[in-house]
């Protein structure tokens, strides 16, 4: 291949004003870090109960949650994605979707679709770890919180999750790098993100190399940092003695 | 202080508690011993209500649990619950431990009740600790924590589930010199548990369980000193226990 490789593009102008292309990659990261982080506050959230209704004795929540789970699963993300931002406005009332059709800025209502079918596929996910979590302790836990006197919420909220959720740092930190990957496909449906970003600078530059390989380091550094995030907080929790937490 | 009338359960098809019947009265010291599956553990959970039964009666201090009006957390947290694996919580230092039920289920504010928690934790020999965690103390010291945790509530009544059969055989004095104090200091007991020894120091009555009923229910001194007065059973089970 003979290829002329030119990094000195990314300090090149775009002809609109000061900016260069690497401010282009810039504003691309802050969407992506904006979808995601979104995102994951809804899938923790939701997740998290969807992931306690499964393990409550009752049937009927627990199927609900089954369901859901199921269903978000199992739609693959693309399809998912499409169906908020084409077809759910369109069963909106009135007043709400015109809202979302003419008063908000494209890339808003483009953000507002993605960061909801992120968060709601993703906590799907969530959801199964949190239950794996908490059926992975002892069931003596459940009956030392009932012999003590405390109330099923709060069983769960002071014995149960902090349990659950420090045997499961590790597998959510991998949903929560997901969730950043995952976030590029707002680029189909038009927000410029970091993928959308770089598409367009190759294409604008002819530079495609140097532009795809920013855009790989930047998506690799993002998510190494997340990684040592991660532990670091793993290292916090961890507690002193028990060794089914922290890792050693 | 306990009257269990008539008590059934079942799990599903399966009879786990056929016509029990008994009474513990106040700083009585009751032992319940029977072979594996018998539902010795089965019947001590029903008296704080970890497990519904289906026919019967249980009063707790007054408190009927087969009333449905009953607020089970409130009598649970007035009844003291031991079990064979200490059950303590993990993630919370052994003064936390103490002190989560004491500030969450009965109000109390944090110094009084890291006050209680520490002079309990002092009783039960382990004071140095305070700081650490489950994980870091022997299976024979976290048995104490899991005691001190029950008394901590002021319970009424203190209910055991074999307290001692899954520590190494060095540990088990230890637990068992603390319910021994603790029984000498008039707390009404229900032990579950095989050690015959603790039973002749402290109790008052032995009960002998055997396929989901009460077989034997009579005075400590009757139980092991007129063996040709026991059922088969009873002999049998005896004969395997007193060997060791
Ligand atoms: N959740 C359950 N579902 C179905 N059967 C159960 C359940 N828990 C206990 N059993 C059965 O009920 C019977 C009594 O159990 P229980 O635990 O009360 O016996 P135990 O006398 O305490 O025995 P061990 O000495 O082994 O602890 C056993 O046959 C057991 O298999
Ligand atoms: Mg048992």
């Amino acid at each position: 291949m003979n290829y002329n490789w030119d990094w000195g593009v990314f300090f090149r102008s775009t002809g609109i004003g000061e900016e260069t292309y690497l401010d282009w990659f810039v504003a691309g990261l802050g969407w992506t870090i904006a979808v995601a982080l979104a995102g994951w506050i809804i899938a923790l959230l939701l997740g998290t109960l969807l992931g306690i209704l499964r393990t409550v004795p009752n049937r009927w929540l627990a199927g609900i949650a089954t369901c859901y789970v199921e269903i978000f699963r199992n739609v693959p993300l693309l399809v998912q994605l499409f169906l908020w931002y084409f077809l759910v406005p369109d069963l909106l009332p009135e007043p709400l979707e015109l809202w979302f059709k003419q008063d908000l800025s494209p890339a808003t209502s483009a953000y507002l679709s993605v960061v909801v079918c992120l968060g709601l596929f993703t906590a799907a996910r969530v959801c199964e770890q949190v239950r794996t979590g908490i059926q992975a302790l002892p069931r003596g836990q459940l009956a030392a919180g009932h012999a003590l006197g405390f109330r099923l919420p709060q069983i769960y909220k002071d014995i149960l999750l902090p349990q659950a959720f420090r045997i499961i740092i590790p597998p959510l930190t991998s949903e929560f790098l997901n969730i950043f990957k995952n976030s590029s496909v707002a680029s189909l449906i038009g927000l410029m993100e970091l993928l959308a970003q770089t598409k367009q600078a190759a294409e604008f530059t002819a530079n495609l190399f140097e532009a795809f390989t920013l855009a790989t380091l930047i998506y690799f550094t993002l998510n190494m940092g997340l990684m040592l995030l991660m532990r670091l907080v793993e290292k916090k929790v961890a507690v002193p003695g028990l060794i089914a937490v922290g890792g050693k | 202080m306990i009257s269990i009338q008539n008590v059934y359960k079942w799990y599903g098809d399966f009879q786990v508690l056929s016509n029990c019947s008994t009474e513990v009265s106040k700083g009585e010291v009751v032992v319940v011993c029977g072979p594996s599956g018998s539902g010795k553990s089965t019947l001590i959970k029903c008296v704080n209500a970890l497990e519904p039964f289906q026919r019967g009666d249980i009063v707790v201090d007054g408190i009927s649990l087969a009333d449905p009006k009953t607020n089970l957390p409130k009598l649970r947290s007035r009844v003291g619950m031991v079990f064979q694996h200490f059950e303590l919580f993990p993630h919370l230092s052994i003064t936390e431990n103490l002190t989560i039920a004491q500030i969450k289920v009965l109000g109390r504010g944090k110094d009084e009740a890291t006050e209680k928690g520490l002079a309990l934790l002092e009783r039960v020999g382990l004071k140095a600790h305070a700081h650490k965690y489950p994980g870091q103390l022997s299976g024979g010291q976290q048995q104490r924590v899991a005691i001190a945790r029950a008394l901590a509530m002021d319970p009424v009544v203190m209910l055991f589930d074999e307290p001692t059969s899954a520590l190494d055989p060095e540990m088990v004095n230890e637990v068992l010199d603390v319910m021994v104090q603790l029984a000498q200091e008039g707390m009404t007991m229900m032990c579950v548990t095989h050690e015959m020894g603790f039973a002749r120091k402290v109790a008052d009555r032995v009960i002998f369980m055997d396929q989901g009923q009460i077989v034997e229910d009579c005075a400590k001194e009757a139980f092991f000193g007129d063996l040709s007065a026991r059922s088969e059973r009873a002999r049998q089970f005896l004969a395997k226990i007193l060997q060791h």
